[in-house]
């Protein structure tokens, strides 16, 4: 398309649409250190209990030490700005139970996860492509449902038990307990992908349909469009459109499902260290890697509307007609 | 062989027949109008000219010749090849039938690039910017780059007969091309697709309009329940229809005038208002700038103006909902729009509104038995509430039989109806009506006009009646106000404002009335 | 001759009444096991029998039996009012907030719509299974942390819903039309907001109801919602993990009961949605 884009757009209002964005991304980051310090100084009990166990026989003196080591002494308010303060130079406090900064705790467990997650998001995005393909006719778009219906209701625990008792032990084709190897993330990243992948493809699908049934369609094949050149030239485009939102959302699911994952599969990675954490209340790594699964959910949205904007020319220039 | 002759036209779903052996002729530079009711199978047999049908129809023909080809036994492949290049399509509010997401240029190129696969990149922009002067769009250049969302409901519509035509087709089919745009915008629309005719475009225009077709068409079939039951030349048929249907068609058509009364005390009134809404980009759109006018009791008041002329606005202002930014409203000289809501909420009965989409208005949820009953028992106690409800059914030409159904059960006609029972409920003594009929087919709309006009006639009801169309403002105003941009351009008795106007968007508006149309 | 259109026009698949009816009958016979779970099975959940241990499925244990030489299959059907508890219970509890602050934000004032507006935001920005886990954490495991930590973690997309549905009918034609007529303002709100309100918040919470069952089924799974020798699924899944390779069936079957609940809770909701739509279409 060699005629340029529109100059009708005022200038700076996508880069003010987007410093109100990030203004945005900034309060809800906020919000949340501020809901996680909350729930820091609300849990029942006193946090030396907490930190030391239910088993510890400490004296109170040692205890009053702590206590003044972590500054758990001083006012709320002090100990709210100093938190924050704290955050703002991205130190995210120290492990109750490991003796390791949280900060080199996440960043020690975080590759293999984010292996894990990569892998699962190319999985996700191949799958619904296949079988957005493969719905072609009424029956097919039939059986493709339902295999989208038991991906997406299958809880990844189960599916991850399952690969392993077929793949691996009946089948002998992957790997136990090796870990290192892009063999051993396969299904791993298969077990995350599936629920995922089954929602996309059924938006994706439905996007498709929908946007064939609008009168721009038949526009379109009033002009001597076929099946393919509608897909490729203007359907495709609307669907993507709704799927693009959904994306943000689900990425975001990715993160909670690693969890569960990397227990199934016994891997290392953040999942297993925010279920010890929260078994022994390690508060602090909890918080850390809450916060930081909500920041990079935060973003993600924030890039999907960027993305959203580009797709859709009606959101980018919203100037009425003339 | 004709340039394009159809020979019994046969479209099924299963059992039910929707197009029954329908057939006309059309010759090069020719336009034939098909002209009928939602329903009567108009717009599919338009589509079959283009191999279009929908899901699960069976289409068969004796004859099906399209362009000059014989069609009647094409696969896709050869209906692919021909649609766009020997026949073009244009269908109504360009809004929807252009891809939102393509630049118009994008939209106009895809036939060429299409049909014509071995252009150059810039040989295609070249002949889009032809095709976008050839239906006569300004700065061609700018307007191609531009997607459709923002440019005007008349140059949208323009740059879809563009690309409908990009490829040279020799036959369009206009499947209400101009429904969605205003009065003014239509017939310079028509206009154009005329020109064209002239130039040796075959032209199949399909409306429910009789009145407005009459401005190009050369021959006209009227069709009723998938058959044509009448077709002759344009102006025999509005000279002389012989078939009952099309006589009916053309009395519907909204004509003549209402006796002019004088009226009794005012009963509405409101001065100077102002009303701004806030606008992109930090501005405000004025919606109303010091609008004024009076409603004399047992008359009505017609306000005609365009999309964007703040009519709504002002229905809104009277009934309350809103209050104006400067201004006051009056209801019966005393003060109505300044009034606290707790206050004014008493008074509401006497003010009632129907409007254009009476199914926004009912809950999705609510029989006709429950929304009447909402209004009915504000002031009508449980023991009474059956029999007036069935009392006001009767009035609007309704029975008991509709009680149980819900909104989308009834047909269009019969939302109004309950609409304007509903309003009738609380016994007002003015009735606000925001384009009451412009949802409905001819038929139907005369069917509802008449019925005001009787309810004002027997029970004296004040009426104040808006709508872009002029020809209904006409049948029933006594005294008129045209509204342009938020302001009232000229005002007075209809029997003046209609016939000698003097602000030149009257005339204007008088002017793209189609001839069919008489007014008083 | 048959012209047709190139592509067939589906619909969004709108489970029809053959799968709503099959997963409804599923659903039944869920809430009859959690009540009476002796009608469907004699064996013992709790019971160790070690003699029995590890026995793949038979006519007489369809389930197989677990590494204590449990019945799986009575297991699982014990186990079902845990979840059934769990599930309506997190449902109900997280609807009825959803409902009461979303319907709040969207008729109180620009400043406490704004309020509430970015504690939802805030809470959505958390993974949905990461803010239950947070709960957790702060509470502890156990039963009653799980119903807290779920109903918590989805009140803010039962809240979203709510408020954007109060907006739409506030300032729908039909409320419109009530206060031209002369309805007092809260009657109007009573008789149209909230019951158009309730009716996609109980759809939701259809559906809802088999993800919490999911859920806790995961929470559990991990350790952190029921203890043993409660014979919860996710818990008899998390069991039957040592034993994948020898003894399948203790973590298969009990997942494909939750698999199957959260199916038959998904048809069902779709077919109301796609009911509730047809009538307002």
């Amino acid at each position: 398309m060699r005629l340029g884009p529109s100059k009708r757009r005022v200038p700076g209002a996508s880069a003010r649409w987007l410093l109100g964005r990030l203004g945005g991304l900034l309060l809800v980051v906020w919000g949340a250190a501020t809901a996680g310090f909350l729930a820091l100084t609300l849990i029942p009990g006193d946090p030396v209990d907490v930190m030391l166990g239910v088993q510890a026989q400490v004296s109170e003196q040692v205890k009053a030490q702590i206590r003044a080591d972590w500054g758990l002494d001083d006012p709320p308010l002090a100990r709210y700005l100093q938190y924050l303060g704290r955050l703002a130079t991205g130190d995210l406090g120290e492990s109750y139970q490991l003796r390791q900064s949280v900060s080199s705790v996440i960043g020690e467990q975080l590759p293999a996860t984010l292996q894990l997650t990569l892998l699962a998001v190319a999985f996700a995005l191949s799958l619904a492509a296949i079988a957005t393909l493969a719905a072609r006719g009424r029956r097919s778009t039939r059986i493709v449902s339902l295999v989208e219906l038991t991906a997406v209701s299958s809880p990844t625990f189960w599916t991850g038990l399952v690969l392993i008792a077929v793949f691996v032990f009946q089948l002998g084709w992957f790997p136990i307990a090796e870990t290192g190897s892009l063999r051993a993330l396969v299904l791993p990243a298969l077990t995350l992908a599936l629920p995922v992948a089954g929602i996309i493809s059924q938006v994706l699908r439905q996007g498709l349909d929908a946007a064939s049934a609008q009168p721009f369609a038949t526009t379109a094949i009033a002009r001597g469009l076929g099946g393919r050149r509608l897909l490729m030239r203007h359907t495709l485009r609307h669907a993507a459109a709704d799927s693009v939102t959904l994306v943000g959302y689900l990425v975001g699911t990715l993160i909670g499902g690693a969890v569960l994952v990397e227990t199934v599969f016994a891997r290392p990675g953040l999942g297993r260290v925010t279920l010890r954490a929260i078994i022994d209340r390690d508060l602090p790594v909890v918080l850390g890697i809450i916060l930081l699964a909500a920041v990079t959910f935060a973003l993600l949205n924030l890039a999907v509307d960027v993305l959203y904007r580009w797709i859709d020319p009606r959101l980018r220039t919203g100037s009425a007609a003339t | 062989m004709s340039f394009v002759s159809v020979r019994n036209l046969r479209v099924r779903f299963g059992q039910r027949t929707v197009v029954d052996g329908v057939s006309f002729d059309i010759a090069p530079g020719e336009c034939l109008a098909i002209v009928g009711e939602s329903g009567s199978g108009k717009t599919i047999t338009a589509r079959a000219l283009l191999g279009l049908a929908p899901d699960g129809a069976d289409v068969s023909s004796d004859e099906l010749v399209v362009a000059g080809v014989d069609a009647s036994a094409y696969t896709g492949a050869e209906w692919r090849s021909v649609r766009g290049r020997l026949v073009g399509l244009v269908s109504q509010d360009a809004l929807v039938s252009l891809d939102p997401m393509r630049r118009i240029a994008s939209e106009v190129a895809e036939p060429i690039e299409v049909h014509e696969g071995g252009l150059s990149r810039s040989e295609i922009d070249a002949r889009v910017l032809r095709m976008l002067a050839d239906v006569a769009i300004p700065s061609p250049e700018t307007r191609a780059r531009q997607y459709p969302h923002e440019l005007s409901g008349g140059l949208r519509q323009r740059a879809l007969i563009a690309s409908a035509l990009a490829a040279a087709p020799r036959l369009l089919v206009a499947d209400e091309p101009t429904t969605a745009l205003d009065a003014t915008v239509q017939s310079k629309v028509l206009e154009l697709l005329g020109s064209l005719k002239e130039a040796g475009l075959a032209l199949l225009l399909v409306s429910h309009d009789l009145a407005l077709v009459s401005q190009i068409a050369d021959r006209i079939a009227v069709m009723q329940h998938g058959r044509i039951v009448e077709t002759a030349a344009a102006a025999d048929l509005l000279a002389n229809p012989t078939h009952p249907y099309s006589r009916a068609l053309l009395d519907a058509v909204p004509t003549g005038h209402a006796v002019r009364r004088d009226g009794g005390e005012i009963v509405l009134a409101a001065r100077s208002l102002v009303k701004q809404y806030p606008a992109p980009h930090r501005t405000t759109t004025v919606a109303l700038d010091d609008v004024s006018l009076e409603l004399r009791a047992g008359t009505t008041l017609g306000i005609v103006g365009e999309s964007g002329s703040g009519k709504s606005t002002l229905a809104r202002l009277l009934l309350a909902i809103e209050r104006p930014d400067s201004g006051e409203v009056l209801l019966r000289g005393s003060p109505w729009s300044s009034l606290a809501e707790s206050a004014r909420r008493r008074m509401r009965g006497g003010i009632q509104l129907i409007e254009q989409d009476p199914a926004s208005s009912f809950d999705p949820r609510y029989t006709v038995r429950r929304i009447l009953t909402e209004a009915v028992a504000i002031t009508d106690a449980r023991a009474n509430r059956p029999a007036r409800i069935l009392e006001l059914l009767e009035q609007v030409g309704l029975s008991a039989v509709h009680l149980g159904r819900r909104g989308h059960e009834l047909s269009g006609g019969q939302r109004q109806r309950v609409a304007i029972a509903r309003a009738l409920a609380r016994r007002p003594s003015i009735l606000v009506c925001d384009e009451p009929v412009s949802a409905l087919d001819v038929q139907v709309q005369a069917q509802v006009l008449a019925l005001l006009q009787n309810l004002q006639a027997s029970t004296g009801l004040s009426l104040v009646v808006i709508s872009h169309d002029l020809a209904v403002i006409a049948q029933l105003s006594d005294t008129v106000l045209v509204m342009r941009h938020g302001v009232v351009v000229e005002s007075g008795e209809a029997s003046e404002v209609l016939t000698d106007p003097n602000h030149p968007f009257t005339r204007e508006l008088l002017d793209s009335l189609p001839s069919g149309r008489i007014l008083p | 001759m048959t012209v047709t259109l190139g592509r067939t026009r589906l619909r969004p698949p709108r489970a029809g009444l053959a799968g709503a009816i099959a997963a409804s009958a599923f659903l039944l016979v869920l809430v009859v096991a959690a009540a009476a779970p002796a009608l469907f099975t004699s064996a013992d959940p709790i019971q160790t029998q070690v003699l029995q241990a590890l026995r793949a499925p038979s006519i007489e244990h369809p389930f197989g039996t677990d590494q204590t030489g449990r019945d799986v299959f009575a297991r699982v059907v014990y186990g079902a009012r845990y979840s059934l508890a769990i599930g309506v219970l997190a449902t109900t509890i997280a609807m009825t907030a959803g409902l009461l602050v979303g319907t709040l934000a969207g008729l109180a004032p620009r400043l406490v719509d704004s309020a509430i507006s970015r504690v939802i935001e805030v809470l959505m920005s958390f993974p949905e299974f990461l803010l239950a886990l947070l709960v957790i954490a702060i509470l502890g495991p156990g039963p009653v942390s799980l119903v807290i930590a779920i109903s918590l973690a989805s009140v803010p997309v039962y809240a979203r819903v709510a408020r954007v549905q109060t907006f739409t009918v506030r300032s729908s034609g039909y409320v419109r039309a009530a206060v031209i007529l002369g309805v007092p303002k809260w009657r109007s709100v009573l008789r149209h907001v909230v019951p158009n309100t309730v009716g996609p918040l109980l759809v939701m919470a259809t559906i809802g109801f088999g993800t919490a069952i999911a859920s806790a089924a995961g929470l559990s799974f991990l350790g952190l919602g029921a203890q043993p020798p409660t014979p919860e699924w996710g818990l008899i899944l998390s069991e039957g993990r040592n034993f994948l390779g020898t003894a399948w069936w203790i973590a298969v079957f009990p997942g494909l009961v939750v698999t199957v609940t959260v199916i038959s809770a998904s048809v069902l909701g779709r077919y109301l949605r796609a009911r509730g739509e047809g009538r307002a279409a």
